[in-house]
Order: structure tokens, then sequence, then C-alpha cells
């Protein structure tokens, strides 16, 4: 399955990546390549394999309900931007 | 041209967990800011999340509650969407194996039909943090508290057509999940919120019209003010021309109108798959069969049993058994007071109106049900009358105090002595010879009306305290008396 400019175009915006003009013929190559591969594995015949989640076929764990973490706000916003008032600060987001 | 209102709705309702979904921090309400976001809500690289079992209880207690499929295995998938309050830049949601599959609720609309809503599925998912826009200029805050709170996202079939059912449905559901336990049902706190899907079509037609989603209603009036708003606007743009716009809309409840929220750039994509960090959640037919046996009295039940055990009228039964609140408060009143009809009128009455004068709910009520059953049992006994009741009950409002303390401290126990009421009405009668003349030379069969001047001037002489009862009586013997 091949992909064109544009669906890479929207593909990096979708994830919030600024990609450079000149790359975007090398990104649509490669990714174009990864879904040619997962074309041929879709060309496999699974109808009669049961769906796996994972190698070990386990399942979730359950955690008891009950609060187990303290107030760690100082450490935690240590390492954050801006913060004011205990609130972390991002440039606003709404007009 | 007749239209006709196509109505579904997604409700999310936070679960009542100590824990949130995927980690060990509080749920608690109204922390200091991102006291309760620890790494794992905070999205830190190389935490992993790990699902509360808790939350998982109370969705599949929801799901038979409903009468709904459980999923025996239900799969964690991630909404990939970026906004600064989400910060894995995902939200795990369940898409296409949910916790609770299809199920219904019946509701009971004013006229006294009833109708079956489809509820399409519930599943369980994760509650982002808050923004805050306006405190900083050119910043927003950001509170992590609320992130990974556990939501049931309960969403219904298209099934409704009018705002009276929307209203009805989302007040069954509400019911329904706070009589489980599983929600707080707090809307003004968030815990119970509700987006509205409208669309309009002429009657008849078979094809859905183009739907709007309106979100930020936290009021079951606003709900039906939005739907109400949202309707008559779709008509009168169809009407003149227009076509209505697929999006998503603000409900402003001191405009009384909802708004076009931001334009959003391009269509959502989110985008879903199987979130790897969680593994397929499997449940047995044993565990499901011990929350069967032990859920709680539902509000269908509850109902029948209200108008069973306290003969109650279909509709104050209904009124009453709707909010577990209200249901809790009104069993506890009638079974002090002793008399069921009396608690419904003063529950649905007096108390009623105090509460929504003061815009409060029943589970914050300044007069408990302890202090109410302690009036009406003085009602009953022919303490108070129920006049003076009503004087006793302002002042539990406003002061607090049990009936006996403030009937004693405010000197309104009732006058039942019938020697001190014979004294007061020989008084009255000395001084009105005016009225007795009139009295004793009416014809008997008008008499009876105008007993009520003299009754009038008893009470105004013993401040309303006399038994009314009492005074009728003696009044009516004295007075017949002087007419021969």
């Amino acid at each position: 399955m091949a992909l064109d400019r544009s669906d890479v175009e929207k593909i990096a915006h979708l994830a919030r990546l600024q990609i450079d003009e000149q790359d975007i013929p090398e990104y649509t190559k490669n990714l174009s390549s990864i879904l040619d591969l997962v074309d041929q594995m879709q060309a496999v015949d699974t109808s009669d394999v049961e769906p796996m989640a994972n190698a070990l076929d386990a399942v979730q764990r359950l955690r008891a309900d009950v609060v187990t973490e303290e107030n760690n706000r100082d450490k935690l916003q240590s390492v954050a931007p801006a913060v004011e008032n205990g609130l972390f600060q991002v440039p606003k987001v709404i007009e | 041209m007749e239209w006709e209102a196509v109505i579904g709705l997604e409700i999310h309702a936070q679960l009542a967990t100590n824990s949130k979904i995927f980690s060990g921090a509080s749920t608690a309400f109204g922390a200091e800011p991102n006291t309760q976001a620890c790494a794992v809500d905070l999205a830190l690289p190389g935490t992993l999340p790990v699902f509360n079992e808790e939350a998982l209880r109370m969705a599949v207690k929801f799901g038979l509650a409903i009468d709904a499929n459980i999923g025996r295995t239900s799969v964690f998938d991630r909404k990939n969407y970026f906004y600064p309050d989400l910060p894995k830049g995902y939200q795990t949601s369940q898409l296409f194996f949910p916790i609770v599959g299809e199920g219904h609720v019946d509701i009971t609309l004013e006229d006294g039909t009833t109708k079956r809503v489809g509820v399409t599925r519930a599943h369980l998912e994760e509650d982002a943090g808050k923004s805050l826009h306006d405190e900083f200029p050119g910043m927003t805050g950001i509170d992590l508290n609320r992130a990974g709170t556990p939501l049931l996202e309960i969403v219904s079939e298209p099934d409704m057509r009018s705002a009276e059912e929307a209203v009805a449905y989302v007040r069954k559901i509400h019911s329904i999940v706070t009589s489980l336990g599983i929600c707080d049902g707090n809307m003004a706190e968030g815990s119970f919120r509700c987006d509205c899907n409208v669309s309009v079509r002429l009657k008849g037609e078979e094809e859905f019209g183009t739907r709007t989603e309106t979100k930020n209603i936290n009021s079951f009036r606003f709900i039906e003010k939005a739907i109400l708003g949202e309707i008559d606007r779709q008509i009168d743009l169809i009407e003149d021309g227009g076509r209505v716009v697929q999006e998503t809309r603000l409900y402003d409840a001191n405009k009384n109108e909802t708004r076009s929220m931001r334009s959003k750039e391009e269509a959502n994509d989110y985008r879903y798959f199987p979130c790897p960090d969680l593994l397929p959640i499997v449940i047995d037919e044993d565990y499901i069969d011990v929350i069967r046996d032990n859920l709680p009295e539902l509000p269908d039940a509850r109902k029948a049993r209200f108008i069973e055990e306290y003969k109650l009228s279909d509709y104050d039964a209904m009124v009453l058994s709707g909010d577990h609140h209200m249901a809790t408060y009104f069993e506890t009143v009638a079974k002090a007071a002793g008399d069921s009809k009396l608690t419904a009128n003063w529950v649905m009455g007096e108390l009623s109106k105090h509460l929504n004068q003061n815009d409060t709910t029943i589970a914050d009520s300044p007069v408990s049900a302890d202090q109410l059953g302690g009036l009406l049992v003085r009602i009953k006994d022919n303490t108070i009358s129920g006049n003076i009741a009503k004087k006793v009950f302002e002042a539990m409002w406003s002061e607090g105090g049990t009936a006996d303390e403030i009937i004693e401290a405010k000197g309104l126990k009732q006058v039942t002595d019938t020697g001190a009421i014979e004294k007061i009405v020989d008084d009255v009668i000395a001084n009105c010879t005016k009225q007795v003349e009139q009295y004793t030379s009416a014809e008997p069969e008008k008499r009876g009306k105008m007993i009520g001047f003299f009754m009038g001037q008893v009470m105004k002489a013993t401040g309303g305290k006399a038994n009314p009862g009492a005074v009728t009586g003696i009044l009516k013997k004295k007075l017949d008396a002087l007419c021969d």
C-alpha cells in the first residue's frame, strides 16, 4: 500500500511532529514499505488461529482499591518547565 | 410541517472508588491542585498502569442492573488526541470490547406511560485533568488531580424523542448508579455528566438528521433546557433554508443557549488501537454470579415496595424512590414518625420546597431525617399543630436543634388542657358580642362557616398553640348553647 505526501503530512500533524519539507519523500517511502510488510502479513490465512493478546496468554492482573500514593507534588513539579500555585503552566490552549 | 427530535445521550459517571483506575492515587474531590496526581497519572516515562479491581466490579454491577450482556473478555484501547490535561497523549478507554454490552432501562413519563430506552454499551475509561484558562494571562493552568479517576461512559441508543424523555432517562440512570453505590451522583462536582446528541427530522422520516453534541451540562434542569433550545435552533435553521452542521456545542446556563465550541480544524481522528500496556480483562461466571447475588435494591423494585409497604400513590412512590438519598431519607422519617402519608407530604412539601429555594440537595439537607422524624412525632402526638410544626421546621432549618428543644425553647407546646381552652373561649365570646349575635341569629346551616372567626380569635389569643380540634369542639358547644 503506497502512501502519498498528504498522508504523511496528516500523520505528522496528528502526532504533532514538525517535519522538514525535504524529508517528506523519504518518510513516504519508508512508511509505505512498512505497510507493504503489513500487507504481506495480511495475506497469511489465519482463519483457524485464535487471536491472542500476548505470547504467554496471560490476563490482566487486578489491584486492590487502596490509596497507596502520597502527595509528592513538590518533587514531581521540580522537573516541570513552569508551575504556578501548584498548577502546571502551559501556553494558553483556548481563545 | 411537524418535526420530531431524535436524542441519544452519553453519560459519564465517575465511579466511587478510593483510588484511581490505574494508580494508587486518591480520587477525593476538592484537594489542593496536583496533590493527588502521582507519576502514573502524570504519565512520567517508565510508569505502567495497574487496573483497579473495584472499578471492574462497579461496572459489572451496572451492567447487571440494566440487564446487559457483560463482556467476559474486555479490552482497553488507546484513544489518541493531544490536550494538556491528558498527559499521556491518549485516553485509556474501551472501544472494541467494552465491559458492558447492550442493555436497557424503562422510564416513566409524567402522563404515567412507560418507555424502554436502549443502552448501546457502557465502557470503562479514565477521566482527564482540569484546565484553568482564566487565572493566568496567556497561560493555562493544569490540575491533574482528576486525571485517572475511573469513569463509566454509558451510551444510549437514539431512542428518545423529547427533552422530557431525555431527562427521565438521565434521572433513571442517576437513580440506578446512586442506588448501586457506584457513583455519588453529584452533578455540581462533575461526578455525573451528560452529553446530548440531538437531531431533528420530519415526523415519519426514517433517516436521522444531522446531529450536534452538546457538552458541559451539569443539572437535570439544564439538560432539559439545553435540549429544548437545541431542538428549536435546528428547526428554525432548517425552516430558514439552512442546514445543521455536525459539531460540538456548549451549553451556557446564564444565557440559556447552546453555542458552537471553537471550530475544529479537522474531524477527530482518534486512531484507536488496543493498549499494549494492559492485558485483556477476563471474568468468569462465578465472578458475575456473586455480584448479581449481592446487588442492592434497584429503583424499580424500591418504587413497587414503597407502594406496597407504605401505601403510597404511584406518583408519590416514584418521586420518593427515584433518588437514592431521597428514598433513604423518606424511609428513616417514615419509620420514626410511624405515618407514611404524613412523611410523604412533609418530604415532598416543606422539605423539598426549602431544598429548592436554597438550591441544595437532600444529601446536604440541613434538617436530617432524624430531626424531621422527631418533628412529625410531635404532630402525631398532638404536642404541636401542623402550622406550628412549620415554624419549628423553619427554626430547625436555620438554627438546627431537635423538635423537642425548639418547642421547649420557644414555648410552642400545644394547649390541649380543655379547662384553659374553655376559659379563653369564654373571654372571646364575652368580648365579641356583635359576632355572637350574628351567629345566634343566623340560619343553623350557616353557622358552621361563621365559627371560623371565633377560631381565629382563640388562636390569636393563644399564639396558635391551642389544639384546633379541641377549640372547635368547645366553641361549637358554647355558641350553640347561646342559640336556644
